[in-house]
């Protein structure tokens, strides 16, 4: 009993906790998920463009790009936005004339990283569901007389969201759990929180279970959420299984 | 581009394979063992087995695995004097052991979700089959049941071996110095960021694909079947 006490007086709301510290770096885990999330979806549809194109050279790009992206770990990637950009934006400073270190934001460096890596996979889950919608209803499209911009937007993307929608969920949990990788380049999300916590009061145990914790609630949350999507999107159609 | 900073590169990182490739070996086997324990738990072990599969692979693939395994570093340090009473310390003291263990308990969940899918994979009428060979119990589950789920599993497991791959790289944040630490370390201490990444990333590419090609030999040779020479008459 008294062990529990003492727990939630360390992760509560109380005096002494850092439960408010550790809401806030959650909402910090989500916000740079959904930036790097959104991020992925424009870059994995320009690379799903390249990948579904008549030019060869454009489907070989677009194919090594997602070959190279799943291939290497994430924290690589992490590393060359985080060093790669402060040494660009050092080399902008230099031709200002300012000799000085600068810093690459560490948002912008999580977006960016997320955003590259969630791209390749997003690609290839918007390149499935663009192979399963129906042949016919993109020539009844043509028939009608869609030019292809009015296509794109009123048959072709619906559908292949509403196909996408499964696999963009993982997509979205692998972002989320990703995220954590941020917290070396010192964003204050959940896990960099849950470290300074645990250093400053000597019990990491405790704090990182519950950043596990509120970890499990996010997604949790979340594959509800897209459970509820995808039965919405779904509906009015018949499925075989 | 300066390619004799690169050679340099390659050669140093080249000193990391070694260490990546036993952290993802040990643990990618071990994993394996302990998913194979948790797939048989779902599917025979009654609702009580089912259940605590169920909560495992929940929590280990709801959470990031690096969370994890900071949990198991240093979190685990906090009980110090218990672990050191029961034996435990020394291997919990060591990064590398940490990492092994996080890596593995996180993989187990991730694997025996592919093996239950592999064992419900077999069919019923391929059961029966063989029951109606007289086989039963352990023997039904080696000759018959084991085979056929393994080559059902086999596409996604290699899918989990090259994911395990890539995520021996975490193991560089609590000090261990394999590819992804050295080329850390070397960004950081050239400020190089482009020529090391193409160098690591190439590693790591290379070893993804003889990673590919061996699952795929292995799939040829696990489904005899589907390439066998048709019956001749003569």
């Amino acid at each position: 009993m008294e062990l529990i006490d003492r727990y939630f007086a360390l992760v509560g709301f109380g005096e002494t906790g850092w439960g408010a510290l550790l809401l806030s770096a959650s909402a910090m885990t989500l916000a740079v998920s959904v930036c790097g999330f959104l991020t992925g979806t424009v870059l994995g549809s320009i690379v799903t463009f390249m990948k579904l194109s008549r030019y060869l050279v454009l489907r070989w790009l677009a194919d090594g790009y997602t070959t190279v992206l799943r291939g290497v770990p994430d924290l690589l990637v992490i590393y060359l936005f985080y060093f790669g950009g402060s040494a660009f934006l050092g080399s902008i400073g230099g031709l200002f004339g300012y000799e000085g270190f600068i810093g690459m934001p560490a948002f912008l460096t999580g977006t960016l990283a997320l955003g590259v890596v969630s791209a390749a996979y997003q690609s290839e889950v918007f390149r499935g569901a663009f192979k399963s919608v129906a042949g016919g209803e993109l020539e009844a499209a043509s028939a009608v007389g869609m030019r292809p911009w009015p296509k794109f937007r009123r048959i072709v993307a619906p559908l292949v969201l509403r196909y996408a929608i499964p696999g963009l969920g993982n997509t979205w949990q692998l972002v989320l759990k990703e995220s954590a990788l941020i917290s070396i380049t010192g964003l204050v999300e959940l896990l960099r929180q849950s470290q300074i916590a645990a250093g400053s009061t000597r019990r990491p145990f405790e704090f990182y279970l519950t950043a596990i914790v509120l970890y499990l609630v996010i997604t949790w949350a979340s594959s509800i959420a897209f459970r509820h999507l995808e039965a919405r999107t779904m509906r009015g159609t018949r499925r075989s299984l | 581009m300066d390619i004799q900073f690169m050679w340099e590169t390659f050669l140093i990182l080249l000193t990391g394979v070694p260490l990546t490739l036993e952290l993802a070996v040990t643990s990618i086997f071990a994993g394996g063992l302990f998913a194979l324990v948790l797939s048989l738990l779902a599917v025979v072990g009654g609702p009580i087995g089912h259940g605590f599969t169920r909560g495992y692979v929940f929590v280990f693939r709801g959470s990031p695995l690096l969370v994890q395994m900071f949990l198991i570093y240093y979190g685990l340090g906090q009980f110090r004097p218990f672990l050191q009473d029961i034996g435990f310390w020394p291997i919990l003291r060591e990064p590398y052991w940490c990492a092994v263990i996080a890596l593995t308990l996180n993989t187990a969940a991730y694997t025996s979700e592919i093996f239950r899918g592999g064992l419900q994979a077999v069919s019923v009428q391929q059961i029966e089959a063989a029951r109606a060979c007289g086989m039963s119990g352990p023997l039904l589950f080696r000759r018959i049941v084991l085979p056929i789920a393994i080559r059902h599993a086999l596409p996604a497991y290699g899918n989990e071996v090259i994911l395990m791959l890539k995520a021996t790289a975490l193991a560089s944040v609590i000090t261990i110095m394999e590819i992804t630490g050295l080329a850390g370390k070397l960004i950081a201490d050239s400020f190089r960021a482009f020529e090391v990444f193409i160098v690591a990333g190439a590693i790591y590419l290379a070893i993804t694909f003889l990673v590919t090609r061996l699952m795929m030999i292995v799939e040829f040779w696990l489904s005899p079947h589907l390439h066998m020479r048709p019956p001749t008459l003569a």
